[in-house]
């Protein structure tokens, strides 16, 4: 019997074939297929890969920036949050919405700015020369370039959940005699911790992952300033294929682990993330 | 002069609160968004100003940069209108329909958020080149995915599919089936009720989700130049063109392309928040 409330068994099993094959297509295929490919002529070349010193640089460099940019991100993300969320204040939309900016921005802008900024030819390049400080084709201008497209991650967490907790329960630890410092660490943290963790989780991934951004200010050299992306695209145009794939897959395993992680917070802690995610 | 004589003259920036550390995290967050982003986006803008507006409008119309941005507006906003339809399909089946492996094919739709650019962009590449497990069913219709226009609209509808599915699908899963019994007893067939009462109200929800997924794909770097080909006038992409300025040292040409790039990018994020304010107005739908 046709029910007036759905649709249809041949309609359904269509719409389901229909939505399935198209996220094949799209996602899963292509994820084994970076594994595939790394395995391809079985395990002893696949793991050769990770023997090559430039190989094992580039995931030290990954680290390195991953682990400068996520806390400073993180420190203004609690920042922004605590001043947007808790506050009363002219021009708070404003603010929100710059901090969504850099997710407008093409990555290959956000490098673009910084060689503008501290490039040879760039704004401040000659006082850069003076200092023998370089920024650009070196670790700090990967480091500034990741922070720039990881900024909004963790404060676009925080800001709608501690919005919607409110000021009570910090009125309340403040009027107890808690100092300003403690009522932050003992009442606001624990009740953000979940979704804290999970921007932390999503901020973490695009750093280690960042391609486009990074690649305009870090002038690929080998062992000093690749980090595991691009070290990606230099083994590929080499045509070493099962090295490419085999950095590859350290990449999509940390992707699979990102997800698998996030899964289980929104499974467990759905209720205190915020309700609507848009990345 | 008292406090409160004080403060009815001073223009009120903000309401009183009992909560410290506003002055602290306020003054942290402002100036460190201004020296990470907002300084180094006026850089880039006053950069391309140095040319002038018609010596932007030069850049910007010489026939290789006018093809590339053609090729990156175009294909990313093919790439959104098929993800308009797809996304749309993939949250009715994940919300509506019940079957194996549902649980994980939902946690699999965030996987272009997570994956790196560059390896979705080998992987997508060896994947649908000629000799790759999907290219390969194309060749005897003599059809070429990989590096050509084609190659870019995969990767793009890869990049931009999660953003449509994620904001389509919580408005869904809100969706009152009361409204759908109302319209169902009132003798509507179901494909009434679903053309006209239940895809209506997801109009706001999906226009969003295109225009960002549109905004993503203009600036997508890492998974096109892969899978592209990379033939300019045929299949280079603007963000590509800002590159090759810059290793060319033409800092003021790749920050007037940044600028045009930019500037067609807002615009076209506004146009759509027009769409949707209209759309919320005839839908009545948030």
């Amino acid at each position: 019997m046709r029910s007036a409330l759905s649709e249809g068994r041949a309609v359904r099993w269509t719409l389901i074939a229909l939505g399935v094959g198209f996220l094949a297509l799209f996602l899963v295929i292509p994820l084994l297929a970076v594994f595939s490919e790394a395995l391809r002529r079985g395990m002893e070349p696949f793991l050769a890969a990770f023997d090559e010193p430039d190989t094992q640089s580039a995931i030290g460099l990954t680290l390195l920036v991953a682990a400068i940019a996520v806390p400073l991100n993180l420190v203004f993300g609690v920042a922004a949050a605590w001043a947007v969320a808790k506050f009363e204040f002219r021009g708070k939309s404003i603010l929100v919405s710059l901090i969504d900016l850099p997710f407008s921005v093409s990555p290959v802008v956000a490098g673009l700015v910084y060689v503008l900024l501290f490039g040879a030819k760039g704004l401040l390049g000659p006082l850069m020369d003076d200092w023998q400080f370089k920024i650009i084709f070196a670790v700090p201008g990967i480091v500034l370039a990741t922070i720039f497209v990881t900024f909004p991650f963790i404060a676009r967490e925080l800001i709608p959940l501690m919005q919607e907790q409110g000021t009570a329960e910090e009125e309340a630890a403040l009027t107890l005699g808690a100092s300003g410092w403690r009522t932050f660490l003992t009442v606001t943290l624990p009740n953000v911790r979940w979704a804290l963790l999970y921007g932390v989780l999503l901020c973490n991934a695009r750093a280690m992952g960042e391609f486009g951004a990074v690649s305009v200010v870090s002038g690929h050299i080998r062992g000093l300033t690749n980090t595991m992306p691009l070290h990606v695209e230099i083994l590929y145009n080499e045509y070493n294929f099962v090295a490419a794939f085999a950095v590859a897959s350290l990449l999509a395993g940390l992707a699979l682990v990102t997800l698998g992680a996030k899964s289980v917070l929104e499974w467990r802690y759905g209720d205190g993330l915020a309700r609507i995610h848009r990345h | 002069m008292s406090d409160a004589a004080l403060s009815g003259w001073l223009p009120r920036v903000r309401k009183p609160s009992a909560l410290p550390g506003f002055g602290l995290t306020l003054g942290f967050a402002v100036s460190y968004l201004s020296l990470i982003v907002l300084i180094p986006l006026a850089v880039l803008v006053a950069r391309a100003g140095t040319l002038g507006l018609d010596g932007i409008w030069r850049v910007a119309t010489t026939p290789r940069v006018l093809a590339a941005l053609e090729v990156s507006f175009f294909i990313s906003a093919a790439a959104a209108l098929v993800n308009a339809v797809f996304g749309v399909i993939v949250a009715w089946v994940l919300v509506r329909y019940e079957f194996p492996g549902k649980r994980l094919l939902d946690a699999a739709v965030d996987l272009p958020f997570a994956l790196p650019t560059a390896v979705a962009g080998i992987a997508l590449a060896a994947l649908y080149a000629e000799n790759g497990w999907i290219g390969g069913l194309f060749v005897p219709f003599g059809i070429k995915i990989a590096f050509t226009p084609l190659g870019i609209l995969v990767a793009l509808i890869f990049i931009g599919l999660p953003f449509v599915v994620r904001t389509v699908q919580p408005v869904l899963q809100d969706f009152d089936r009361e409204v759908e019994e109302a319209s169902a007893t009132l003798g509507a067939t179901r494909r009434q009720t679903v053309f006209r009462v239940v895809l209506p109200s997801l109009t706001p929800a999906l226009l969003t989700g295109v225009a960002l997924a549109f905004a993503r794909a203009v600036g997508e770097y890492g998974s096109v130049i892969f899978i592209a080909g990379n033939m300019p006038f045929v299949s280079e992409i603007a963000p590509l063109l800002i590159v090759t300025k810059l290793e060319e040292f033409d800092y003021a040409g790749a920050a007037a392309i940044a600028t045009v790039m930019l500037a067609i990018s807002f615009l076209a994020l506004l146009a759509i928040n027009g769409l949707q304010a209209f759309s919320r107005r005839r839908f009545g739908h948030a």
